[in-house]
């Protein structure tokens, strides 16, 4: 405690004598942040205990919006939908990605080359990504018909027990090349003295791997996994365009059961609830993942600067 | 210039140094990777796939779509889609997107920066205050409080223009933006600003003539990623505009699908059109794009 005031003691003093900037420069950035994300955060709570259609006036109607989101089977149907989508695209993505930064992070000229086509996929909208791939994906003219292939020609969007798996590929086809991008930075500060003295003792490429780039790669997984989970929460758009939810509620995840309820039932009341559920479960996530990590972020990025 | 240029970077540069050291051993040594080289193969298969598909089938006809191999491309590669899609309105689906992207990637830019100079120049608890809430913004799907930001914009009478879509992207660009900034403006010598200080500057003209230069590439690096988001956004656009007068192009293609419906050479060519503008941008960028990204993140 002692230590705590002494210290902003010292940093008040040196402020008056004109060391760094003024505080006031970050201001700008803060009254947007407060004004479109803290006020409208403090908003979702507070409207998912009022009663709204959307046009007319908000009704505060104590617990009934969430009575109605938290016995309904759909909310459930869609957090075990979310759940399984965040899963599964994590299982597949973390691994793909980490490969791919660690093979594009070596020097060779072709893996600089391939590392260019890799980025294309983040150039595309989730709505230009979602809509290619609903014409790739159909049986008659796509890509089954195309290579000859009749297993590929499944109705791979109206089947429920396969249409998860096709969404969990396209987010993987959309996002694994931004992931790709952050492990491949992170393998480069890997400083080369460690494979160089791992090689001397005779470690090969797998023991390399395991011992030191997996070690120190930890913060960068931490950083990737943090935004992979999270960024799941955010599937929005292209299983909206892609598959609308469905077929049922096959690929109904929390977001998109969010927007319908809202947007399309307009209950905003219980929408609002859906939507304090999302950042609970976001936060919740986060918090876990960094505590995983054993460190704060902020403490890491410093070590590394 | 050239020390300006070369400092925010030293990560890559730094990392690239070791590589041909590595890759000389160890093709010296043993056998190259050739399991790599094929998964690096396999992914490019992936992802190329589809974009050649979406690109063959857009210079189809329809005819031609219903009848030809899927996968192969046009006996006759017609321009008939790409016309249908610009005689429909396409162009003033263009413009609002680049309204929309410009008018919140250059403010978000501005006073991102101007918060990552002063969470790391200045000092005191206010800083680091606002420093763990953008941070915790990270953490936060906040797209998940896009009610309260419709009740906001239908409020404000802002309903169905494009500052609605506007506003809000730029508070969401902040997070990520500052991040970003401060990683590599912590990189940047105390030493300057310290001989610059000495030469009687103040905090603001610092920022200007020695911070702003000193992390350009983070700069434009961010500005490029946050151009890709809001161009691409669609969440924004189909919750808080409505009419044809205020529609972005990620919002088009799906209109378009619901128009076009049976014609997907022409939804197709809807697609390519809508991401050529990004295309360009990221072949004359990518470079500095690729590095800033895999530099920014990894701190």
């Amino acid at each position: 405690m002692a230590l705590t005031t002494s210290t902003s003691r010292r940093v008040r003093s040196r402020q008056l004598v004109g060391s760094g900037p003024s505080a006031w420069l970050a201001a700008p950035a803060l009254a947007f942040f407060l004004l479109f994300a803290v006020i409208p955060l403090i908003g979702v709570v507070v409207l998912s205990f009022t009663s709204w259609d959307g046009l007319g006036e908000i009704r505060f109607d104590a617990v009934s919006s969430w009575a109605r989101v938290l016995t309904d089977p759909v909310t459930g149907n869609a957090l075990v939908v979310t759940a399984k989508i965040m899963f599964f695209s994590f299982i597949v993505q973390a691994p793909i990605s980490l490969l791919l930064g660690v093979f594009t992070a070596a020097g060779q000229k072709y893996r600089a080359a391939l590392a260019v086509l890799y980025f294309v996929p983040l150039l595309l909208s989730s709505a230009a990504v979602a809509i290619a791939f609903k014409a790739l994906l159909d049986p008659n003219f796509g890509l089954g018909p195309g290579l000859g292939l009749p297993a590929l020609a499944q109705d791979w969007l109206g089947n429920s027990d396969l249409v998860l798996f096709v969404v969990v590929f396209v987010i993987a086809w959309q996002f694994v090349p931004f992931h790709t991008l952050i492990y491949q930075g992170g393998v480069r500060q890997i400083p080369a003295s460690f494979y160089e003295a791992a090689q001397i003792d005779g470690a090969g490429r797998i023991q390399q791997f395991v011992n030191i780039t997996l070690p120190q790669l930890k913060y960068t997984v931490i950083t990737s996994s943090t935004l992979m989970v999270v960024g799941s929460l955010a599937y929005f758009d292209l299983i909206f365009v892609l598959t609308a939810g469905g077929p049922g509620y096959a690929t109904r995840l929390l977001p998109l059961h969010m927007y319908l309820t809202g947007f399309k039932a307009n209950d905003m009341g219980a929408a609002s609830a859906l939507g304090v559920i999302l950042v609970v479960i976001g936060l919740g996530l986060a918090l876990l993942l960094q505590r995983l990590g054993g460190k704060n972020r902020n403490a890491s990025q410093l070590e590394g600067a | 210039m050239a020390s300006t240029t070369q400092l925010p970077v030293p990560a890559p540069a730094q990392a690239r140094e070791p590589q041909p050291r590595l890759r000389s051993r160890s093709s010296g040594r043993r056998r190259p990777n050739l399991l790599g080289g094929l998964g690096g193969w396999l992914w490019l298969a992936i992802i190329i796939l589809p974009v050649y598909y979406v690109v063959i089938t857009s210079l189809k006809n329809q005819a031609g779509f219903f009848t030809s191999n899927p996968m192969l491309p046009p006996t006759e590669p017609t321009l008939d889609n790409y016309q249908l899609v610009l005689q429909n309105d396409f162009a003033r689906y263009f413009i609002n997107s680049l309204v929309v992207t410009v008018g919140s990637v250059v403010p978000g830019l501005l006073v991102s920066f101007m918060a990552a100079y002063a969470i790391v120049r200045g000092k005191g608890r206010f800083l680091s205050w606002t420093n763990n809430l953008f941070l915790l913004g990270l953490a936060i799907p906040l797209h998940a409080t896009i009610i309260p930001i419709y009740w906001m914009i239908t409020r404000a009478h802002m309903y169905d223009t494009l500052l609605a879509l506007i506003l809000p992207s730029i508070a969401f660009s902040i997070p990520i933006s500052v991040l970003i900034l401060s990683n590599f403006l912590r990189d940047v010598p105390n030493e300057l600003f310290e001989s610059m200080r000495l030469d009687g500057c103040s905090d603001w003209a610092m920022m200007w003539r020695l911070a702003l230069p000193m992390t350009k590439p983070a700069v434009v690096t961010v500005g490029i990623y946050n151009e890709l988001h809001v161009w691409n956004g669609f969440l924004f656009p189909l919750i808080l505009t409505q009419s044809p007068a205020t529609r972005v192009l990620p919002l088009s293609l799906w209109t378009f699908q619901g128009e076009f419906s049976v014609n997907i050479p022409a939804v197709l060519a809807s697609v390519v059109l809508a991401t050529l503008p990004l295309l360009v941008i990221y072949v004359v960028a990518r470079r500095q794009l690729l590095s800033g990204l895999t530099a920014g993140f990894s701190k």
